[in-house]
């Protein structure tokens, strides 16, 4: 799986309030989640986000709620991956479980500025910054979470796997 | 040589041993759902290929978001789940005059010890107070659990908190865990359960042991347990019975780190913005000015907190300044409260008592905070634009820092108006 998009660079603590706050919760439509994306937090980031751009966050990426309205939000919009330094645990499996793809990346937050274009290779754990030449290796995802993106989600993979 | 978590998972994955590190498919004893999360869950189940839930007797249903609707959307939703509820002959359906789900769902008595309770929410880790193996998914995880029943996990490593000292008067368990979280950090326990162990949490009431539960996914874990004793087991019978699977942790179990706290001579803890673990001393804080205190949510809304709220404010007047909304976390607490003449008491105080519901906690319901305003919770998180205005700013404390404040209309030691 090789993705290829811009970054968009964030820090720290990146919680699911700030993706998408708690009074659009009560939404169940995807594309009307996408729109609230990032509203107070970052409101230029749906206006310029274009298909296939790259999430890049620092520490604790996704914290807070176990919303799955947050992976969803970003992926309504076009994100292709989302790469951080370390993850929440909710948010990581949601992200997976939707399909979007959430990458631990040692390094990642120093070698990417936004605007940057990265080639991420998700199955052979590369990542390429085509826009300084800096390259980062990272652990590839268990075979099974490779599994499940490549279904295009959990619920996808659990419809054609009896098993489980 | 175990930890509860690799016990109880163990168990739930039907092998001998589990260790930290393992995956492991698990059934799932009690599956716990609330109105904003579950509909993406049952069209998860829709299309892993269920039309029925794996056991409708071990699904619970609470509508305690938006309770009752704030808005057309929320009315609709809510009728969405009524009607599932109702097609999957679901018994165990809590309606909008119910409470906080996780004060509602061990009030009902779903929660036992030695139990895997997996619910589509974050804070879903509140029920190790109960010595349960609790934690919060998203609601594609919980679609599988609807479907099948099942879930996959990944078998945590354990940090064990030893909690010991002599609390002051108007320290409580909000304070304990605010602590705590200044000690770890808001990820210092990322994919991990903390184990609370000490004499603090021995002697603690149940309902305090919930409040060091409920706030693990503060710092990033996945459960925090206690273990269930003779409070756990008295506490239950009134609710449920046994048999309870009394879980302890061996001598030998291997932790990934131990943290030894002695609070003796500890101030009240307030949690400044806009992160859980930017923790102070109250007396370190100068006269900061709040415009709304909100005591309630699943982590102090129950009746020892309104109880101390209680205590300060009777027979006095909120500051006219200061909006204040005490919301008790289910009916049980608030009958209980309404009994006691509590109820009666805060509303001749000024303050406003609403319905069991999550109310202010999370920004999406009542109670919200405007451009420049600044609030005092006793709830969870402290998030730029938690609960209302991304201008506004959020402190988290005890009830009885927040109901000191909202007599003085600044951040208060409670002893300044005892």
């Amino acid at each position: 799986m090789l993705l290829k998009g811009n970054v968009w660079k964030y820090g720290d603590n990146v919680n699911t309030d700030y993706i998408i706050p708690g009074r659009y919760m009560e939404l169940t439509d995807p594309e009307e989640m996408a729109e609230k994306v990032f509203e107070e937090h970052d409101p230029s980031f749906r206006k310029g986000v274009k298909p296939g751009d790259i999430v890049v966050g620092r520490t604790n990426f996704g914290c807070g709620s176990s919303r799955e309205h947050a992976p969803i939000a970003l992926k309504g919009n076009g994100v292709s991956i989302v790469l951080a330094e370390s993850f929440a645990r909710i948010f990581y499996r949601n992200a997976i479980n939707i399909g979007l793809p959430a990458l631990e990346c040692p390094g990642i937050h120093d070698a990417a500025e936004k605007g940057d274009v990265l080639e991420v290779d998700v199955t052979g754990g590369l990542v390429r910054n085509l826009s300084n030449g800096k390259e980062l290796r990272f652990k590839p995802l268990p075979p099974f979470m490779v599994e499940v993106l490549n279904a295009g989600g959990l619920a996808p993979y659990l419809n054609k796997t009896e098993e489980w | 040589m175990s930890t509860i978590s690799e016990k109880i998972l163990a168990k739930a994955s039907n092998q001998e041993t589990v260790s930290a590190g393992d995956f492991i498919k698990t059934k799932v004893d009690v599956a716990l759902n609330h109105d904003v999360t579950s509909v993406l869950a049952f069209e998860a189940m829709y299309q892993m290929g269920a039309e029925k839930v794996w056991d409708p007797d071990k699904v619970v249903m609470i509508l305690d978001h938006v309770a009752p609707p704030s808005s057309i959307n929320s009315a609709r939703v809510h009728n969405v789940i009524r009607d599932f509820v109702k097609a999957q002959d679901m018994k165990n359906f809590f309606d909008v005059n119910s409470g906080v789900c996780h004060q509602v769902l061990p009030e009902h008595g779903f929660v036992k010890p030695g139990m895997l309770v997996i619910g589509a929410d974050s804070h879903t880790c509140t029920h190790g107070a109960f010595g349960a193996f609790a934690t919060g998914v998203g609601s594609t995880d919980m679609g599988a659990v609807l479907a099948r029943g099942k879930t996959w996990l990944r078998v945590p490593e354990t940090i064990k908190v030893n909690v010991n000292g002599s609390l002051g008067e108007y320290v409580h368990p909000k304070d304990v865990i605010l602590r705590i979280a200044k000690e770890i950090g808001v990820s210092g326990a990322t994919y991990m359960t903390l184990e609370y162990h000490g004499k603090v949490v021995e002697e603690m009431s149940v309902a305090g042991r919930m409040t060091l539960c409920n706030m693990a996914i503060e710092m990033g874990g996945k459960a925090g347990i206690c273990e269930a004793d003779q409070k756990t087991i008295d506490w239950l019978d009134q609710r449920t019975s046994g048999p309870y699977d009394l879980v302890k942790a061996d001598k030998d179990a291997v932790y990934k780190e131990t943290l030894d706290l002695d609070l003796t001579g500890m101030e009240p803890q307030v949690a400044c913005p806009h992160n859980v673990d930017n923790v102070k001393d109250v007396s370190e804080l100068g006269k900061v000015k709040i415009n709304q205190a909100f005591i309630g949510s699943c982590t102090n809304g129950r009746l020892e907190d309104l109880e101390q709220a209680h205590a300060l404010l009777k027979g006095r007047q909120v500051h006219p300044d200061v909006r204040v909304l005490i919301v008790p976390a289910s009916r049980a607490v608030y009958k209980k409260a309404l009994q006691k003449g509590i109820i009666e008491d805060f509303i001749d105080s000024g303050a406003i008592v609403s319905n069991p519901s999550c109310a202010a906690c999370f920004g999406g319901h009542i109670g919200l905070l405007g451009p420049g305003e600044r609030g005092i919770s006793t709830s969870n998180r402290n998030f730029r634009g938690r609960q209302g205005s991304p201008e506004a700013e959020v402190y988290l404390s005890s009830a009885s820092v927040a109901a000191a404040s909202a007599l003085t209309g600044y951040i208060t030691h409670p002893e300044e108006v005892a």
